[in-house]
């Protein structure tokens, strides 16, 4: 990556990588709109006037009420409610809690394995070189959404196994994205030179190569987060995700299509909407990301 | 070349084996099939005779080694549902699932193409922003609430289209297929654009980020200067080359198109293999499951080995010995 | 130019993307004969009667076949291929049959087609769930002349005309060597029922045409197209768009603009299906999914003591849940059997929500504080299941027992129920037959091998008191008598709360105007109920 290798100036590849990011006004929006989506996630419990986990809080005899009602309680339902009484706009802020931390724990996760085993293909070559790049070739020639769905029949609902099998399906772009820049970036002077040091191996792996794999690693990062997202969406939908207890915005989509027919849309559209603003913003974030840090691009 | 067939199919071998492996163990982790298929009335006599009778009192190791066995002369099992090949009831289902997988292919690369081209050509004009901003919309709108949407629009408000199902097919080669007929194009409509819109956006940047690397290029920059008209230059000598990338992409992609297709034919109550296989695992049909994954991994292994072959042909510098 | 060519080009192509969308939804054409378009919610896995003992297959095989036992739309036992029936002596049944009818290929129906049948059932290969238990009792087959068979029972079997319901009668010489499969293709589904199959794919569609020599009468249309659209959504999005005539298993969240519609009848009736919770009786140590409020195992099992479970009954409001949850497509229940069902004890209503005697029998019990829970349910298997659950969560959770909710996939809910790794659970169970001793038997009678009974008993509630009743019943052949019995040990089992019933589901089926539809019990949809309306 030439970002890395740039001789430094008086601007920091950050400053410059900031720059460039600033220049397209749509993903600064896309920016924004995400960070504020973020923030809705991170302080729920404090901004969302019920807690939809909690069955003591909810009451059948408040559901299905529409945006703006009053409910038994003298409570003002903003966005209405759905079939069990819950808060619309509560579901909403602790459903993109659920999404965001599946998508980003999962991507996390799988950006850890997926560098580390890359760093390791990539450094050490010969055998285990092979080794891994066969898991990730089966990985791969298999399709995500399906091997997903097998992992979740096997292991049964919830939240912290959505995780275990976003990140079994996605470990393999990772890993194959840092092999492909460590490759490149091993054969560098500096690399060379550490390993004439004779630095430990964990050393030179995490502090000096990963480092500079990661550009790559960001972008296919910030768009895995994406991807996962709405890949629990979808298979919460299928009914094969978080349990509806704990719903995300996938499952509170799923739980209100029934009553679309109905006329009662809000159930259902306004979980879409947050669904769609939460990948639209941090695909805006992360395409602009890979334009930026693109060399092939850059002026 | 050989030597090279003979290591992607002995690959190929393993990566299947590893997998019929491994769904064994998920659908026996999941749980019982006879306790999902019988009835709830059965007595304990009758649940032992269903067990024996779908072959499922065998341990497990015995069990795959006799699934193994019989794989080998070619059959993949009965379904415990429908009690027919699964590899027959897969194919059944096959033609339909194709269909609409090529279609959405199809219908991706007719939007796509001249979308990224104009997107490329002018990166700055503001039509080109929204076809940008657009193509994002495609690749982030989760395919299923697209499908429901759909179908809230122009099947139920408009009445347009036919909500659901596959409608009229005509028999080609033993096999049924709806594209050639009215009533069949309008069944497939909007399962076909609904699990397009994805790959839409996907060729839409691919084209577009084709067209501004190419255009930079000395070749187009000599073409300028001999003093070939724009649309010459676009049409003839940058879009052929980018062509070839996107209908790759493509067809590598061809293969999660078919698996995706799963939740669109969900929706959609298209009578694919996507169907199929949801329903399976639904009731733990496990030879039917595994007879499926097994004819995806078979499918995705076959596609890459086209795309490789076809690199090799076309571009002599491609060795096949190696891979990377 | 080049910017004329490209919004020619724009152009093209919008016009080819408008012109697929706006295709118009071309129907099917009609013929002269008036046709039928239904869409059901469950697949039908097989045409073959006696593959696999599952409601769409039942239903299907109705169409395509009779028993020699058909039954009402409030599921008694009306003549079918038997006009009548008599004990002739205590363990000895005789059946007399209809004359002059036909299979579908032009074959007489005889008593030897019975036999075969009766022979077949038991055999029928890699069935997974097989009709072999309604032959079982049957001890020998003896045809007396071409139209008169007699079946001996080694004890009196007071079940038999009831049991003999649920297998349908096929032509001897079609299916002596036919397979499943040959069924499944339709070259060996010759019935005497009033539908042929003309074209079968497997989960997609099946397409009859009337049987003409019906003997109950030639049904109203020519031809039926039987669908399977299992999605719910989609299932009622296809009946407004009017791509199907009717529907079954119409979802509750429609019902209300369905009703509203003025293109749209519903046809219902109260089912035979009891939603229920299940507890674990088998454990006395601790259960797995109870705890003390600070998550400590509770020894002994507190379900085991009749006021915690009397707590947990009245702590729940079953007319909120099924003005609300069901949206009114139910009935609360405090037994097995709705009213006019054979065993129905009159009187013993559901019982009403009351949280102070719930919290005061807590206390009683020895947990004025109550203590938590985990309710397992499917998620994919009754109406609303898991919602119900979860209103159910809300209930119990206000009287003092707080309470979470685990809903999974049946296929992982019900190995889970059968390993009995849960401490409660939701479940349903549709009577058979339509009358007490199948729901005795098979939900609160002490699991036995021997007799086969609690074969769903998945808490393994024991009640000896229970079982001698149900004894007693099952070898009485006087009716006023047996029911007596049955009621009696309904009543026994509901006041030590075994079970604990909700509700029972309604019946819901919809179609276009113009049509009328007469509205079964047990849930099974066939295109001979449904008939033109008057006008």
């Amino acid at each position: 990556m030439s970002i890395s290798n740039a001789p430094v100036k008086v601007e920091t590849p950050f400053r410059r990588f900031v720059a460039g990011f600033c220049e397209s006004k749509v993903a600064l929006a896309g920016l924004a709109v995400c960070t504020l989506i973020i923030l809705a996630a991170i302080f729920a419990p404090w901004i969302a006037p019920q807690n939809p986990y909690d069955l003591a809080q909810l009451d059948i005899m408040d559901g299905r009420m529409e945006p703006g009602t009053v409910g038994g309680g003298g409570f003002t339902y903003l966005l209405g409610t759905d079939d069990q009484g819950r808060d619309m706009f509560s579901g909403i802020l602790y459903g993109l809690r659920i999404s965001l931390l599946v998508g980003a724990g999962s991507a996390l996760l799988a950006g850890l394995v997926g560098a580390t085993l890359g760093l390791l293909a990539a450094y050490v070559g010969g055998r285990t070189d092979s080794l891994i790049m066969r898991l990730v070739d089966l990985q791969l020639s298999f399709p995500a959404i399906l091997a997903a769905l097998m992992i979740l029949a096997a292991l049964g609902k919830g939240v912290l196994n959505v995780v275990i099998a976003l990140v079994i399906v996605e470990w393999a772009y990772y890993a194959r994205t840092v092999r492909g820049s460590a490759l490149v970036e091993s054969k560098r002077e500096y690399i060379e030179a550490a390993r004439g040091l004779s630095l430990p191996t964990r050393r030179i792996l995490f502090n000096h190569l990963l480092p500079n794999c990661l550009p790559p690693l960001i972008v296919v990062g910030t768009i895995q987060v994406a991807r996962a997202i709405a890949l629990e969406a979808t298979l919460s939908f299928l009914g094969l995700g978080v349990p509806i207890t704990e719903p995300s915005l996938g499952l509170l989509i799923a739980n209100g299509y029934e009553y679309m027919l109905s006329g009662k849309y809000w159930i259902s559209f306004y979980p879409g909407i947050a669904l769609l603003l939460t990948i639209v913003s941090i695909n805006l974030v992360g395409d602009q990301v890979r334009d930026v840090l693109n060399p092939r691009l850059q002026k | 070349m050989t030597v090279f067939l003979l290591r992607r199919l002995l690959q190929a071998s393993g990566v299947v084996l590893a997998m019929t492996l491994l769904v064994f163990l998920g659908v026996y982790a999941v749980g019982d099939p006879v306790e999902i298929l019988i009835s709830p009335e059965a007595d304990q006599l009758e649940r032992e005779r269903a067990i024996k009778a779908l072959g499922l009192d065998l341990p497990l190791w015995r069990q795959y080694l006799v699934f193994l066995g019989n794989a080998l002369q070619g059959d993949l099992g009965r379904s415990f549902v429908f009690n027919e090949p699964a590899l027959r009831l897969i194919f059944d289902r096959m033609p339909a699932t194709l269909e609409l997988a090529l279609g959405a292919t199809f219908l991706a690369l007719l939007i796509g193409l001249p979308l990224g081209l104009f997107a490329g050509l002018r990166p700055n004009a503001l039509r080109s922003r929204i076809i940008m901003a657009g193509s994002i919309l495609g690749f982030s709108l989760p395919t299923f609430w697209v499908g429901l949407m759909l179908i809230m629009v122009f099947a139920v408000q408009c009445g347009w289209l036919p909500s659901t199902g596959r409608g009229e097919t005509v028999t080609i080669l033993g096999m049924r297929w709806s594209f050639l007929t009215w009533d069949g194009l309008a069944h497939m409509a909007m399962p076909m654009l609904s699990l397009s819109l994805s790959r839409i956006g996907l060729v839409i940047r691919l084209t577009r980020s084709g067209v501004r690397e190419n255009m930079v290029m000395d070749y187009v920059k000599f073409a300028r200067a001999k003093g070939l008209s724009p649309n010459r230059i676009v049409f003839v000598h940058v879009f052929r080359n980018i062509l070839i990338p996107v209908v790759t992409v493509m067809g590598l992609e061809l293969g999660g198109t078919i698996a995706f297709s799963v939740v669109t034919e969900s929706v959609f109550a298209w009578p694919g293999m996507g169907k199929l296989i949801i329903d399976s695992i639904n009731v733990l049909d496990r030879p039917v499951i595994v007879a499926y994954l097994m004819m995806i991994v078979m499918l995705f292994i076959t596609i890459n080995l086209l795309v490789d072959l076809s690199y090799s042909v076309l571009d002599p510098r491609v060795r096949l010995e190696s891979r990377e | 130019m080049a910017r004329n060519g490209w919004a020619a080009a724009l152009g093209v192509l919008g016009l080819g993307v408008l012109g697929v969308a706006l295709l118009p939804g071309l129907a099917v054409a009609q013929g002269a004969a008036p046709s039928l378009t239904m869409a059901v919610g469950a697949p039908v896995t097989s045409l073959d009667p006696h593959y696999h003992q599952l409601s769409p297959n039942n239903a299907v095989a109705d169409m395509i076949f009779d028993g020699l036992v058909n039954r009402s739309a409030r599921d008694q036992g009306i003549p079918g291929l038997a006009t009548s029936w008599r004990a002739v002596d205590a363990t000895t049944w005789e059946f007399k049959l209809r004359e002059g009818v036909r299979f579908h290929n032009g074959n007489a129906f005889t008593a030897e087609d019975v036999a075969f049948t009766l022979n077949r059932v038991p055999r029928v290969p890699n069935s997974p769930s097989s009709f072999a238990l309604y032959t079982r009792p049957i001890t020998a087959v003896e045809i007396v002349d071409a139209h008169t068979i007699r079946l001996k029972t080694a004890v009196p079997y007071p079940l038999m005309p009831t049991d003999i319901a649920n297998l349908r009668i096929i032509d001897k010489e079609t299916a002596e060597h036919a397979t499943t499969e040959d069924f499944n293709a339709g070259r060996a589904a010759q019935g005497t029922g009033p539908w042929r199959v003309v074209d079968h794919r497997n989960g997609e569609r099946i397409e009859f045409a009337r049987n003409e020599q019906y003997w109950g009468g030639a049904p109203a249309f020519g031809r039926v197209t039987y669908r399977m659209i299992t999605n719910d959504a989609a299932r009622t999005a296809a009946l407004l768009a009017g791509d199907v005539d009717f529907i079954d298993q119409v979802p509750t969240a429609d019902l209300a603009r369905l009703r509203r519609e003025q293109r749209v009848v519903l046809s219902e009736t109260i089912g035979l299906r009891i939603i229920f919770l299940g507890l674990d009786h088998s454990r006395s140590g601790a259960t797995p999914f109870v705890t003390d409020n600070d998550g400590r195992p509770i020894e002994p099992n507190p379900l085991k003591d009749v006021r915690v479970r009397r707590a947990l009954t009245l702590a729940i409001d079953r007319h909120a849940i099924a003005d609300r949850v069901m949206e009114g497509a139910a009935t609360p229940s405090g037994q097995f059997l709705p009213p006019g069902s054979f065993g129905h004890v009159p009187g013993l209503e559901a019982p009403r929500a009351n949280l102070e005697e719930a919290r005061r029998l807590l206390a009683e019990a020895g947990f004025p504080n109550g203590f938590r829970i985990t309710l397992h349910s499917p998620n994919d298997r009754y109406i609303n299941d898991a919602r119900i659950s979860q209103a159910i969560g809300q209930m119990w959770t206000r009287a003092g027992v707080r309470t979470n909710v685990d809903a999974q996939t049946w296929a992982t809910f019900v190995g889970r129920a059968a390993r009995q790794e849960l401490s409660s659970w939701l479940i349903g169970w549709g009577s058979s037959g339509g009358e007490a001793s199948n729901p005795l038997r098979n939900l609160v009678a002490t699991v036995s091998r021997e007799k086969g009974w609690g074969a769903s008993n998945r808490g393994h509630y024991s009640n000896p008191g229970v079982d001698a009743l149900i004894d007693r019943a099952m070898v009485e052949l006087d009716d006023p008598r047996r029911e007596g019995l049955l009621r009696e040990a309904t009543s026994m089992a509901m006041a030590d709360v075994g079970i604990i019933p909700l509700h029972i589901q309604t019946n819901i089926w919809a179609m276009r105007r113009g049509l009328q539809h007469e509205a079964r019990a047990d849930e099974l949809t066939r295109a001979q109920d449904i008939r033109p309306a008057a006008r």
